[in-house]
């Protein structure tokens, strides 16, 4: 909210400066956003008035004029269309200075002396254009400093309310703050009530009393369509941030922002009947006052006439019986409207007013009466009339049960003890009455404004804030001695980062909601979910995989000249199973470009499958061998269907890992092969607990076999079979060697196996061995069709 | 020539050899020459006979003598070689130290998991433990759990992303607090790190962000509590002895509720553009958790308070590295992410 420092301080003026002010107000949770000058920092600048006006001699739309200012008359050369004989104006003398660079002279204008320049709004900083001179009041004092009369010596101070302080959303409520923080005096001006002059009246039926228990009307007949708002009224409006629109509206807008009470004006002439409190009937139409027509549902409050919906309550009038131009008769309203019943139907049609953001935070429910004064008073001074007696239609206001505070919870939770004086004084000067009190508690009645207010917490929370958060306590918590709980064969991902980092791997963080597209040509078929509101379409639906931010990393570095990444993510994937939606923390890799970095040493070769496994490896702490984590040939539709492999433990797939499938890989644009794996780290991250083997003091022997066998015969499937044939004794096989080529028949493989052999408590005889390995050769043999090489 | 003129000219003579050797082979035909089992100082011994018997002792010492001295230069010049040698060996291997080694090359982490990882060990050390939690959210927990009502004004500031009427993505991770309040007893110490989502988008808002919210329950926690566990916070994750303030605001799941503002990191509280020359930075918010919040995760307010706080990682990161745009944090530019190798 934007108010008028000046007018605040004609309700409440404490002895503090304009910043002392804004930051006491900020250190109240009221926080100050910004202050702005209402006015540009002229000089030299007094109400003059236009004695006379005649055509200069030589240009056309131009107009010689003799000015006073108080002391002489001078000879003023003005363009403005509105000048004219007794006119008050701001007149800017010799010497006044309107910019840095802009300072008045005495001039000649196509040969006529100029002796300074008559103002408009926009010359003086009060508006961002204007059409014309600024007409002053017709009693405006001649001479005196333009910046006085006009109280320009004011600060525009935007202040950022929290959704709880509806209450300050006025600059009554903004006064009671500031006199409570200061200590000062509040001067609420006197609104006496104003005697009907005419009888007429509209009946008013309260049929939704939930939602309105409280609707204060009149009618004011024969007001003057064509005043304009006087310049004062405009100004107030305008240091708070409103336009000034007609008498009816800127009168109704004085209200609100002066007692925080919204108002609204009907063309009395446009309702039939009388008027209705109800809530709308399902699928009823209004069109409102902005022009646009919406559809009601049922839970929106309405002022309705005996015929139609007028207005939606509390948040706009509708255009049909809106106050126009031609508008002599008016009906005036001044209610209260329960907080719940207009809280986010606003918001709902993508509207927010003035109105509609005080009554969702709450309207003092006392106050449609004074306001109803207000206007009323307000509106004969300008636009005259005759006004009715006021319309009353109420029903039972809940107000909020008393509220006990006691001494030992505002101890507890503030961590010191407010002296009694205190507590009440602050209290008190909030308006909260005390009701009763005993040495342990008092028992405080809520003030008809504070919505925000119901709890003992609530009480605490206003003494803390008046008092001052900076002057209470430091201290620190209690400490619970309890040791946690480590789990040791759960590894944390922050060490599988680590890991991931040594071996070279660059962590990215990319957005959680993905291109459709690129998310359905990676996602391999798995249901993702759409956002309803995205912000834009390619960051539309949910990631079902954590490819498509690596190779979005991707395109981002390759397309600045990167020509090798090593990348890893981790978050979660969301998948959607049937009714119920899977959050799984994955962890997923990306390797493109060189294996290595370039090195003079190295042969620089382009990474493929078997980088990124042995990464995979390390990082899921594999042994090279008798691992439980198995790769087995797999497929996915993004991936190359002979470079694929589901990562698996027993029947748990803890991952997947291949090359990026080449026709994906061109659509996509890259240039040479991608390899990307992806972990369920939930599902990976156990790991055994390390339980130790006696070490054989015996020698180990070490055995060669180079077979040569099928291509499609796995390396792992004849590992196993070595296993199982060779028992205990076997303590290692590796495969040093593989080789397709000359002397290898087309369709074959040579494979080159290294046997370790250990017996626990003696020492293997040749033979022993020997006989093993034979036995591995005829197993391999007939199952795979072995040779030896 | 007397036997010992004869000796002592063979031996200098040996001497002058010796010393004259280059290589350690020719140090050896030297040494057979002179002392091998026919060499010419062995061949002395052998001569002994044709002396008269009383000029032999002293004869036999002195050939005794300057086979000891050949040895013994025999000895020193090998030492010599050999050294010379070795050195050249080195010599030969030596290799230019400045070129670059062999490496996998520098990974390294993401700025945003640099600072919760930073946080986090603050915290763990204080005996809080690290709770995480799903994304996508329900109403309930997001909003009702936490005393923000359907149609509460305070949705208003959260903009927030849905997926239906009740599915959302969460807007801060007290969500992730309340899912612990309802299936813990206190007292609870924890801190929930994560990701967070709001439908916003411009120079100083991503759509996406990052949060760590704190919470303490336990008996007799108070404000005073919180302020001291803030500023205590603050200072170690800075390592600067900063000014806090903690100035009155309004969140629906705290009350008292408080705004903290931190001396400006970059000024040291002048003023400067980063504090938008106030000399305060907003760093985060909290208060203590509000007795209906608690009351709702079946916690009696009457028995336990809680302190709770949310700091916006992103903000942290971006201070504590001098990133001058925010989005810079989500596009995963190498030349950016490798400054924090």
């Amino acid at each position: 909210m934007k108010f008028s420092e000046q007018w605040l301080r004609t309700w409440v003026n404490p002895a503090l400066s304009s910043e002392q002010l804004q930051k006491q107000l900020t250190m109240a949770g009221l926080e100050i956003e910004g202050v702005g000058a209402v006015a540009n920092a002229f000089t030299n600048v007094v109400v003059g008035e236009v004695l006379s006006v005649t055509k200069h001699p030589d240009a056309d739309k131009l107009n010689v004029c003799v000015v006073s200012d108080g002391a002489e008359q001078l000879q003023v050369v003005c363009g403005a269309a509105n000048v004219r004989q007794g006119l008050r104006i701001p007149f800017a003398k010799i010497g006044a200075k309107l910019g840095p660079d802009f300072v008045i002279k005495r001039a000649k204008l196509r040969g006529v002396e100029s002796n300074g320049m008559l103002c408009s709004a926009a010359e003086l900083g009060l508006a961002e254009s204007a059409d014309g001179l600024l007409e002053l009041s017709d009693t405006a004092p001649v001479g005196i400093s333009i910046r006085e009369h006009l109280l320009l010596d004011d600060s525009m101070i935007e202040v950022n309310l929290t959704p709880n302080r509806g209450d300050c959303l006025s600059i009554r409520g903004l006064a009671r703050e500031v006199g409570v923080l200061s200590r000062t005096a509040v001067t609420v001006p006197t609104i006496p009530p104003i005697a009907a002059t005419i009888t007429d009246r509209l009946g008013v039926s309260l049929q939704a009393t939930a939602g309105c228990p409280r609707y204060l009307g009149r009618v004011i007949r024969n007001i003057n369509p064509d005043v304009e708002s006087p310049l004062w009224l405009q100004e107030k409006l305008r240091r708070c941030g409103l336009r000034s629109i007609d008498p009816v509206v800127d009168v109704t807008n004085y209200v609100l922002l002066e007692l925080g009470q919204p108002m609204h004006a009907f063309d009395y002439q446009a309702l039939n009947g009388s008027i209705i409190v109800r809530m709308a009937r399902e699928g009823e139409q209004l069109t409102l006052l902005d022009g646009k027509t919406v559809t009601l549902t049922a839970d929106t409050l309405v002022i309705a006439d005996e015929e139609q919906a007028l207005a939606m309550a509390g948040v706009m009038g509708g255009k049909a019986s809106a106050v126009s131009a031609r508008t002599t008769d008016i009906f005036l309203e001044s209610a209260f409207f329960n907080p719940l019943t207009i809280a986010g139907r606003a918001r709902r049609l993508g509207m927010h007013t003035d109105a509609g953001h005080r009554y969702e935070r709450g309207v003092d429910y006392n106050l449609p009466a004074v306001a109803m004064e207000r206007a009323t008073a307000l509106l004969l001074e300008i636009v005259g009339g005759q006004p009715g007696p006021v319309t009353v239609a109420e029903a039972e206001i809940k107000a909020v049960a008393p509220i006990t505070l006691r001494k030992s919870k505002i101890a507890a939770l503030l961590g010191t003890q407010l002296a009694d004086v205190d507590v009440e004084e602050i209290l008190a000067r909030l308006g909260f009455e005390l009701q009763s009190k005993t040495p342990a508690q008092w028992v405080y009645a809520v003030p008809s404004w504070r919505f925000d207010v119901s709890l003992e917490v609530d009480l605490i929370e206003e003494l803390a804030r008046v008092w001052g958060y900076d002057r209470l306590p430091v201290t620190t918590a209690p400490a619970s001695f309890g040791l946690l709980a480590q789990h040791e064969q759960q590894i944390p991902l922050r060490q599988w980062r680590r890991h991931l980092v040594a071996l070279g791997y660059q962590e990215v963080v990319s957005y959680s909601f993905v291109d459709p597209e690129l998310e359905a040509a990676l996602g391999g078929g798995q249901a993702a979910l759409a956002l309803s509101n995205p912000i834009s379409q390619d960051m539309s639906v949910m990631r079902t995989n954590m490819w498509s931010g690596l190779i979005t990393a991707l395109k981002h570095n390759q397309n600045r000249q990167q020509t090798r990444l090593k990348l890893f993510e981790s978050g979660l994937t969301f998948v959607k199973q049937g009714n119920s939606l899977e959050q799984t923390l994955k962890v997923g890799l990306l390797l493109w470009g060189a294996a290595k970095p370039a090195q003079w040493a190295a042969q620089s070769t382009a990474v493929d499958f078997f980088d990124l496994k042995g990464d995979l490896e390390s990082a899921l702490a594999l042994p090279a061998w008798l691992s439980t984590v198995s790769f087995e040939p797999g497929s996915h539709p993004a991936l190359h269907p002979g470079q694929t492999a589901l990562i698996k433990q027993g029947q748990i797939v803890l991952g997947i890992i291949g090359a990026l499938h080449p026709s994906l890989q061109m659509a996509l644009d890259i240039p040479g092969k991608v390899y990307v794996a992806e972990i369920d780290f939930g599902k990976a991250r156990s790991q055994a607990l390390p339980q130790t083997k006696e070490l054989s003091r015996f020698p180990m022997v070490r055995r060669d076999l180079a077979l040569i066998i099928a291509d499609e015969v796995s390396a792992a499937a004849l590992l196993q079979e070595v296993q199982n044939v060779s028992g205990s004794e076997l303590q290692d096989c590796m495969i040093f060697d593989l080789y397709h080529g000359q002397h290898i028949e087309k369709g074959k493989k040579s494979l080159a196996l290294g046997l370790t052999f250990q017996h626990a408590s003696r020492t293997l005889a040749d033979e022993e061995i020997n006989q093993i390995i034979d036995s591995c050769i005829k197993a391999l043999q007939v199952k795979f069709k072995a040779e030896l090489r | 020539m007397s036997f010992m003129d004869a000796l002592a000219t063979l031996t200098q003579q040996a001497l002058t050899a010796i010393n004259g050797a280059n290589t350690v082979e020719v140090l050896e035909q030297l040494r057979v020459e002179y002392l091998g089992k026919k060499g010419s100082l062995t061949e002395q011994l052998k001569s002994l006979g044709a002396l008269p018997a009383e000029q032999r002792p002293a004869a036999g010492a002195a050939i005794n003598a300057a086979k000891v001295q050949v040895q013994d230069a025999i000895a020193v010049r090998r030492d010599l070689l050999e050294q010379q040698e070795a050195a050249r060996q080195l010599a030969s291997e030596r290799v230019d130290v400045t070129l670059p080694g062999r490496s996998l090359g520098l990974g390294g982490l993401h700025p945003v998991t640099r600072t919760i990882q930073r946080i986090e060990d603050i915290f763990t050390r204080a005996g809080f433990q690290t709770v995480e939690g799903p994304e996508v959210e329900d109403d309930y927990h997001n909003f009702e759990a936490l005393n923000i009502p359907a149609h509460h004004p305070a949705r208003a500031m959260h903009d927030t992303f849905y997926f239906d009427a009740t599915t959302l993505l969460r807007t801060h991770t007290s969500t992730v607090q309340v899912r612990t309040m309802e299936t813990s007893k206190p007292p609870i110490r924890i801190i929930c790190p994560g990701r967070v989502y709001r439908c916003d988008s411009d120079v100083t808002h991503t759509p996406m962000f990052h949060q760590v919210e704190g919470l303490l329950i336990d008996e007799r926690v108070s404000f005073a509590d919180l302020k001291g566990l803030i500023a205590q916070f603050l200072q170690a994750f800075f390592e600067a002895d900063l000014q806090v303030r903690f100035r009155p605001s309004y969140f629906p799941f705290t009350e008292p509720s408080a705004e903290v503002d931190v001396q400006c990191v970059a000024c040291g509280g002048s003023g400067c553009r980063v504090c938008k020359q106030t000399g305060w930075l907003e760093i985060m918010g909290c208060g203590m958790v509000h007795p209906k919040v608690l009351a709702m995760s079946n916690i009696d307010p009457d028995k336990y308070t809680g302190l709770a706080f949310g700091m916006g990682v992103d903000r942290l990161t971006m201070l504590r590295y001098n990133i001058k745009d925010l989005r810079m944090l989500f596009e995963n530019d190498l030349r950016f992410l490798r400054q924090f190798h």
